[in-house]
């Protein structure tokens, strides 16, 4: 009993706050967004604000329950809730349904589920669980392997769905590993993979290749001439300008057309402004027009009007930008860096690993679709089709964000207690 | 181990505020520093309209409608905003092929992507019925009212003017008109333009992204109302207006019939004349070319722009001065043999009975006579030669109105022509010129040149027995009871009443029993002088000047016909038959009018 009353004295309520914060921020926008005269009233179910409306009651309904539940059901049953993700990924690829070119959805009569949202959970709880078994080290090769194929095979699954937005989701989990020990190179690796890849799209690749060989060069003379450095380098540079040579070849030859436009888009090689760049246009349109403190509520045009495309859910941010400005969108930026601060200072404080790295997992997650959503809205990101966490509308992301967050709050209330 | 690696949680912390510092950053500049976005999201929704009003209605003398609009539809284009239209069928909708199209967009986006432009004026009423339900399939057209002038009748087209669209030129210089906008150019439309233009307005609409209408921009609040343009109430009278024309008709001349006691212009007319109708709107300038080569000069206003001399109607006024001047009374008598010879010159008379006195001068219109007038006035005593007595007697002709032009409401007024003393000097030299040189001005002939309006003005100061009001043509601008105070001026003459009636009891008998006496009317006492201009180009003008009744005047009038000969013959019928439709609204001796109507002097040289 002593325990029960604990649990609510020992919740993180700023992380509840902040929850609370987004969602509401979240509902006010899709109202805007979707407003018109005739269906004025708040509660018309008809319309998407009513529905999201009964989805984050739904949500609260569920993050209460989640509270109330034993914190070991989640450890226990980790591999099992991973199993059913990869399961109904499946189930999806064959009885799915398809909403603008992805296969993602399953009809639930009514309410359309979409089991990618709810997959990042699975993989989020098998990882942790991985991870924190005991004498599992991160050094050693074969648990590289298992854990990149517990992110990589629903991974996969959702790249056949045509879902390449959600898929990406998944290299959230580089933050975890790099926590629980993999090598600092991987983050610099990647950062340095994006940047050649940018690059080798912009520049014609032969100029690319040439300029490395000088470089090479001139670091051959820098360097102690003794064999083996002289290898690494020469290996480096094949390593380095076959990945130049292989990104162009595979942007020309494996990219499809719209894809192939997006990139050219966001890398400025094109300004199409009707064809795949009107949509990142239009975004920086709404947000840009709402100058210092917006336009205020319901007196956005760009969205209301629907000159942005999918206003309540991909580009919900454009809302947010052009009724409230420069002032509402710093707002909502703070709401977010904060709240992936504080579960990362949250997931530092617990005892056992695996809470831990799934806290780790939960910022990561909700971190990546944050850095995909915005950077996109603002012109700084490809388009890639994911949702804001708490704020875009969707019953299957409100849910499994709640689920998501509320399962880390549930182990976090029970940190003082002994594993 | 653990420990060193729960460092690495800054790492991660610090690209979480690396990643909302840039963003933070970001939204700076595409929300503060770069304003193109506010722009462009503004060309998105808003739509400028322009809210053309109607242009004021122009209503006749007796309140009957002379001028009003019609509606009309431009399609406009923004090109920024085309997409995705069939662009065949709107080819086919505005009667245009495919190149046609091309070309025009091409233009249209040269001047400007992101501002309205007409796509086609004035489109047809289907195309704009099918246009106005398909225009949502055409993202980036719409349709803008316009209002285009008509006439009920086709009659005043010199008077009224008409209506373009306004040149580039004053489009640079004026900031009120825009390309395309419409303005007067020429009659009424021109003079009152500022009346009849009123206020154009615009309105901010909010459109998406389907270019439908969504509302008002911010409830209004930057919306100008359009405020119609001011009704003319014109002086004219539409019914004797159409009359004068049909009198005209296949004759060159000018009717212009005054209101003596207001100055009012009660009819002008210029013959040939065109119908109003056909400058207005897309056929503007098409028919403009046809009427503007055209060797009768229908554009022409023969009413206030062609200079005549006056010929015998301006012995009236040598009468006046001779008699002002004390030269002459009613009973100064001069003989005639066939005309007045001096010297070498001589100066033809018709036969008729004498010695005549003033009045029978008048009646009988005596050369002789008026020359001995012109030089008694010259030759007076009181000046120290006939170059001052020349100079006095211009300045009692300029009075009345003639070798200046009136200050007055139809514009391209003329001024016609009196010679100043410096023009004779400059033409024989000073002191080179005398009495016998210039003669010809004692019967109305030589350089002297006057307007048809002008002898109206005439006729009218004639009938106030020495003074006029400036011949206008619009009575109130706005209101009826506003009158226009700018003609309540009474210009009067250097000359007392009692010679005026004198001279007007000759006009009288130029009627009862003198050179007019043929069309006297019993029913009304007219007043009236013959003339003959003399045309060195072919045959003389006949012009007739009359005003009735005789006692408290309602109508001073001018008439003149080109080509036809001696004074009585056709300008005295035809100013007749104008003064009974005008007084007793229908015609007695329905032969004369309808010899008046069928008489073609069009070929006559
Ligand atoms: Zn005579």
């Amino acid at each position: 009993m002593r325990e029960e009353r604990n649990i609510f004295r020992n919740i993180d309520w700023i992380l509840v706050f902040l929850y609370l914060a987004l969602v509401v921020i979240g509902w006010i926008n899709i109202y805007a967004a979707v407003y018109n005269e005739q269906h004025g009233s708040i509660l018309d179910f008809s319309q998407r604000y009513g529905k999201q409306m009964v989805w984050i009651i739904t949500s609260i309904v569920i993050a209460l329950i989640l509270l109330m539940m034993d914190p070991k059901v989640f450890t226990a049953f980790s591999y099992f809730f991973y199993g059913i993700s990869v399961l109904s990924l499946l189930v999806v690829l064959l009885i799915g349904k398809e909403v603008s070119g992805s296969k993602s959805w399953i009809d639930l009569g009514g309410f359309d589920l979409q089991p990618s949202e709810f997959a990042k959970i699975g993989v989020n709880l098998a990882v942790a669980r991985y991870l924190s078994t005991l004498n599992i080290r991160m050094e050693d090769f074969r648990t590289k392997v298992n854990t990149f194929m517990l992110i990589g095979i629903p991974a996969i699954l959702i790249l056949f769905q045509d879902d390449t937005g959600s898929a990406l989701v998944f290299s959230a989990f580089i933050f975890v590993l790099y926590r629980e020990g993999l090598s600092g190179n991987v983050l610099i690796i990647g950062a340095l993979v994006i940047v050649l890849f940018v690059v080798a799209l912009m520049i014609n690749k032969w100029i690319i290749i040439s300029l490395l060989g000088v470089v090479a060069v001139v670091w051959f003379f820098l360097i102690k001439k003794n064999r083996r450095d002289v290898i690494s380098l020469l290996g480096l540079f094949v390593l380095v300008a076959g990945f130049v040579y292989s990104v162009d070849f595979a942007f020309h030859n494996v990219l499809e057309d719209h894809q192939k436009q997006r990139i050219n888009v966001l890398i400025g090689k094109e300004t199409d402004l009707k064809g795949a760049g009107y949509n990142v246009n239009q975004s920086k349109i709404a947000i840009g027009s709402g100058r210092f403190f917006g336009k205020g509520f319901l007196e956005g045009t760009q969205t209301k009007y629907n000159f942005v495309p999918e206003q309540s859910t991909d580009f919900i941010f454009c809302t947010v930008g052009e009724e409230h400005g420069f002032v509402g969108s710093v707002i909502v930026i703070g709401l977010f860096v904060g709240l992936f601060v504080r579960l990362v200072n949250a997931a530092e404080r617990q005892r056992s690993g695996f809470a831990r790295i799934y806290g780790y997992g939960v910022a990561s997650i909700l971190f990546i679709h944050f850095l995909i959503n915005i950077g996109m809205t603002i012109g700084l990101a490809p388009v890639i089709g994911i949702p804001l966490p708490f704020i875009s509308y969707g019953g299957s992301s409100v849910f499994a964000f709640t689920i998501l967050l509320f399962i880390f709050i549930r182990m976090d209330a029970n940190r003082l207690q002994l594993v | 181990m653990q420990k060193a690696l729960s460092k690495r949680k800054y790492v991660i912390v610090l690209i979480f505020y690396i990643t909302g510092i840039l963003f933070v950053m970001r939204l700076f500049y595409i929300q503060i520093i770069d304003r193109s976005y506010l722009l462009s999201a503004n060309s998105n929704v808003l739509r400028h309209i322009t809210q053309y009003p109607a242009r004021g209605l122009i209503y006749d003398r007796k309140g009957k409608l002379m001028v009003y609009n019609e509606a009309t539809y431009d399609l406009m284009v923004i090109p920024r905003q085309v997409k995705n239209i069939d662009t065949l069928e709107l080819c086919r909708l505005v009667g245009i092929d495919l190149p046609t199209f091309r070309d025009r967009m091409k233009k249209i986006r040269e001047y400007s992507v992101y501002r309205p432009s007409v796509f086609e004026k004035q489109i047809s009423k289907e195309a704009y019925g099918f246009l106005e339900e398909k225009l949502y399939k055409y993202q980036g057209f719409y349709v803008q009212p316009r209002t285009l002038r008509k006439y009920g009748k086709p009659i005043a087209a010199h008077t009224m003017g008409y209506v373009g669209e306004v040149s580039p030129d004053i489009c640079e210089s004026d900031p009120y008109y825009k390309s395309g906008d419409y303005i007067g150019i020429s009659g009424i439309e021109k003079s009152y333009e500022e009346n009849l233009r009123g206020h154009k307005g615009a309105k901010i609409i909010m459109v998406d992204v389907f270019n439908r209408e969504k509302g008002s921009f911010q409830d209004g609040k930057y919306d100008t109302i359009a405020e119609m343009g001011k009704n003319l109430y014109a002086s004219l009278d539409m019914e004797i207006q159409e009359y004068g024309e049909l009198l005209m008709t296949n004759k060159k001349g000018s009717i212009v019939a005054i209101e003596p006691s207001s100055g009012e212009i009660l009819a002008l007319v210029s013959s040939p004349t065109y119908d109003p109708n056909l400058l207005v709107g897309r056929v503007r300038s098409f028919n403009y070319n046809i009427l503007a080569q055209d060797s009768l000069k229908p554009l022409f206003n023969r009413a206030l722009q062609a200079t005549y001399p006056p010929g015998s109607t301006f012995k009236l006024v040598h009468a006046l001065v001779g008699l002002q001047e004390g030269v002459l009374n009613l009973q100064t008598r001069y003989g005639c043999s066939m005309g007045y010879s001096f010297g070498s010159v001589h100066v033809g008379c018709h036969a008729h009975g004498g010695p005549l006195d003033l009045i029978g001068s008048i009646a009988i219109s005596c050369n002789a006579y008026y020359c001995n007038v012109f030089r008694t006035i010259l030759d007076n005593s009181e000046f120290p030669n006939q170059a001052e007595g020349y100079r006095t007697w211009r300045n009692y002709v300029t009075s009345f109105g003639f070798g200046s032009r009136f200050d007055t409401d139809i514009p391209n007024v003329l001024s016609g022509f009196i010679p100043r003393n410096e023009y004779f000097d400059k033409y024989y030299g000073k002191n080179r010129w005398k009495f016998l040189t210039i003669i010809s001005l004692a019967i109305g002939q030589g350089e002297i040149l006057t307007t048809p309006l002008q002898l109206a003005n005439l006729a009218a100061t004639m009938a106030n027995r020495g003074y006029y009001y400036t011949p206008h043509i619009i009575k109130a601008v706005g209101d009826l009871n506003h009158q226009q105070e700018k003609y309540r001026e009474k210009h009067t003459v250097p000359i007392s009443r009692q010679y005026f009636e004198m001279v007007v009891e000759g006009m009288y008998q130029v009627v009862e029993y003198g050179t007019a006496h043929y069309y006297k009317m019993d029913s009304i006492p007219i007043c009236g002088k013959t003339g003959t201009a003399q045309n060195p180009h072919g045959k003389d003008h006949s012009i007739f000047i009359a005003f009735a009744p005789k006692d408290n005047p309602k109508i001073a009038i001018s008439v003149i016909v080109e080509n036809a000969g001696f004074g009585a013959t056709w300008a005295a019928p035809i100013a007749f038959l104008m003064i009974e439709k005008y007084l007793k609204g229908s015609i007695a001796k329905k032969e004369v009018e309808e010899r008046m109507i069928n008489g073609n002097l069009m070929n006559v040289k």
